[in-house]
């Protein structure tokens, strides 16, 4: 916008405040739920006043409801699968990238190939070979058929391959064996792309959802989205909204963190890399 | 300290893609070598293949006497400096350097010791905390040098490492890898495509072209005694005059145009007469000499001291070096007409037409 005119910029902030409140009131809704009683939640129209109830409702979640151990795996899924993802598709990249071996590039095609293949599309047969490994209701069920990642692989492929192949016959000439060389120059300088890929994967294995309810039939095996969903009784049972709504709110607090803390690293991983 | 030899030592790429066709050639210890030729006639790769970062596809490479075609770059015992430095860039200049003493396992204070006497040869003592990305190019050169000086290695290898400074910086890096080299006084090879690197640092070099070395020899001996037209063409700024003509037997030349050059019988040798060959005359064995040959002027370039004067006889063109100062008196223009006149025998010199190899 070249144009400087006062009514354009009130435009522009009526329009950007609209896209806020459209984003924010859903939240707004969710956080005065949680504040208030079951029945003023039920009661229509509700009051958007929060009420006198936030800790009572909160230590009721997390203690009740088992809030507490739902987000506790929840945590232990997300960080296995972003850190497990990211562990094994360095791996992949580096040897797809830096090593000769026959079918090399078979092998890089058919990761690529997986790309296609999301888990909702092969859920069945991996219920199956989940199932027979005994694996139901596990952390190793709930995470490994999710860690495999294509996208992550490819991504570091391309990193690794702006990395100057000076680099590379500098450090064997310097003596770095192909590890050594992968942890001390091209881990350090993956910083900013593993940063950026593990706030995403967090996020993605935080909001699994289909497929740990497929595996999990235990209660201390369900990762929090699943609880929010069980406490939405249908039929005749009363849904405790307020609760709900406090989990809910419980639930979005990890993912938020990781992308706040992980900000600065997040936005450099993805706009530039050091070299 | 180490002698480093070629033998028969042959590259084809994939494809039967010869680069480079068979190489033979000792590098005394402490000698310092380039290898000087034009982009593509396989320089890098025959460095490339002494470092071990390319297989050799035949022959054999031997470092102190010992033949290194199977061993890695690290067994090697030899050091390298990239032309775009390769530092890696998240370490800072002390690690840069250190790393490869730290995979070697040096004690602690060894490599301190060791980081520190390259940093105050280098001049990098101040800089030894910071990341290659807050150096100039120069001092980024400098620490590629400080990385290879630590490791006190057989053998240096420079691959092109001035190419990526501007021209003042080059001089001057250059004259600090001469001294370097005179305080260290580790066997060397340096690939450039610099002719006047080439000269200045070369105790002996090696001109190759299309994957064959040319000629091998000082400085002066491939300046003064060049051993093909490509050598004439390639050393020396601005480069040889080659002009075909056609001797007889009594000792008369012609050029093609049917212009007879003057020159006497007696500079003339035997092998030369009557046939055809390629005479050379280098700009500066040329002067205006008002007995001489007739030709035009086409062009004058000033370079400051001297002047190039392009000039054409007949058909060929002809490049004169002169002092500024002669030309002051006289100055010339386009198109006008001077007579040229050469230096005498040993400004002469002789190719064969064919192979273009000297006479």
């Amino acid at each position: 916008m070249v144009e400087r005119r006062p009514w354009l910029d009130i435009l522009a902030h009526i329009i950007l405040l609209c896209g806020v409140a459209l984003v924010a009131f859903p939240l707004y809704v969710t956080f005065v739920a949680s504040t208030q009683t079951a029945q003023e939640v039920a009661a229509a129209p509700m009051s958007l006043l929060p009420g006198p109830h936030f800790v009572e409702n909160y230590m009721r979640a997390l203690t009740n409801a088992g809030v507490g151990s739902m987000l506790y795996v929840s945590l232990i899924m997300a960080l296995a699968i972003s850190l497990g993802k990211i562990a094994i598709s360095l791996l992949s990249a580096f040897a797809v990238v830096y090593f000769r071996f026959p079918g090399r590039m078979f092998f890089f095609w058919m990761i690529f190939v997986t790309l296609m293949l999301p888990v909702e599309v092969r859920i069945a047969p991996t219920y199956k070979v989940v199932a027979d490994l005994g694996l139901l209701n596990s952390y190793a069920g709930l995470t490994l058929p999710l860690i495999a990642s294509a996208t992550a692989t490819f991504l570091f492929r391309q990193f690794f391959l702006t990395v100057p192949d000076d680099l590379v016959e500098a450090a064997r000439i310097d003596g770095a064996s192909p590890l050594r060389f992968f942890r001390d120059v091209l881990l350090p300088l993956s910083r900013t792309s593993i940063a950026a890929l593990f706030v995403i994967q967090f996020i993605y294995g935080w909001n699994q959802y289909l497929w740990p309810l497929l595996i999990t039939t235990q209660e201390d095996m369900y990762p929090v989205v699943i609880g929010i969903k069980r406490m939405i009784s249908g039929g005749d049972s009363v849904t405790e909204w307020n609760i709900t709504m406090a989990t809910a709110l419980l639930a979005m607090i990890p993912p938020v963190l990781v992308v706040i803390l992980m900000q600065k690293w997040f936005v450099k991983g993805l706009v530039d890399t050091e070299k | 300290m180490a002698t480093l030899s070629f033998r028969n030592v042959k590259k084809t790429y994939a494809g039967n893609v010869a680069v480079i066709h068979g190489i033979d050639a000792d590098v005394k210890d402490g000698e310092f070598i380039v290898i000087v030729g034009p982009s593509g006639c396989g320089k890098s790769t025959l460095m490339r293949m002494v470092a071990g970062l390319e297989t050799v596809t035949s022959g054999e490479i031997l470092i102190d006497n010992k033949v290194v075609n199977q061993l890695e770059p690290a067994e090697r015992d030899i050091a390298m400096v990239f032309q775009n430095y390769a530092l890696y860039p998240h370490m800072s200049v002390f690690d840069n350097m250190a790393y490869g003493l730290k995979i070697r396992k040096f004690p602690k204070d060894d490599i301190r010791k060791r980081v520190d006497a390259a940093a105050k040869i280098l001049e990098l003592e101040k800089l030894l905390d910071r990341r290659p990305r807050q150096l100039s190019g120069g001092q980024r050169q400098r620490v590629a040098m400080g990385r290879a000086i630590v490791r006190e290695p057989k053998v240096f290898l420079f691959d092109e490492p001035l190419s990526n400074l501007d021209a003042k910086l080059r001089v001057a890096m250059r004259l600090e890898i001469m001294k370097l080299h005179r305080r260290l006084g580790t066997t060397s090879l340096y690939v450039t495509h610099d002719q006047v690197e080439a000269m200045t640092l070369a105790h002996r070099m090696i001109v190759m072209n299309q994957g064959v070395p040319e000629q091998i020899g000082t400085p002066m001996e491939v300046f003064e005694k060049p051993a093909s037209t490509f050598v004439a063409g390639f050393i020396g700024s601005p480069p040889m005059n080659l002009i075909t003509v056609a001797t007889t037997a009594e000792g008369s030349v012609q050029t093609q145009d049917g212009i007879t050059l003057q020159i006497p019988a007696d500079q003339i040798p035997d092998a030369v007469r009557g046939r055809p060959v390629i005479l050379g005359i280098r700009p500066e064995h040329i002067h205006l000499n008002s007995q001489g040959i007739p030709a035009e002027v086409e062009m004058i370039e000033t370079l400051g001291s001297e002047q190039l004067l392009h000039a054409r006889c007949g058909q060929s063109p002809i490049v004169v070096r002169c002092p500024t100062s002669l030309l002051a008196a006289t100055p010339f223009k386009p198109g006008d007409s001077i007579q040229l006149g050469s230096d005498g025998r040993h400004a002469l010199h002789w190719f064969d037409v064919q192979t273009g190899r000297r006479i």
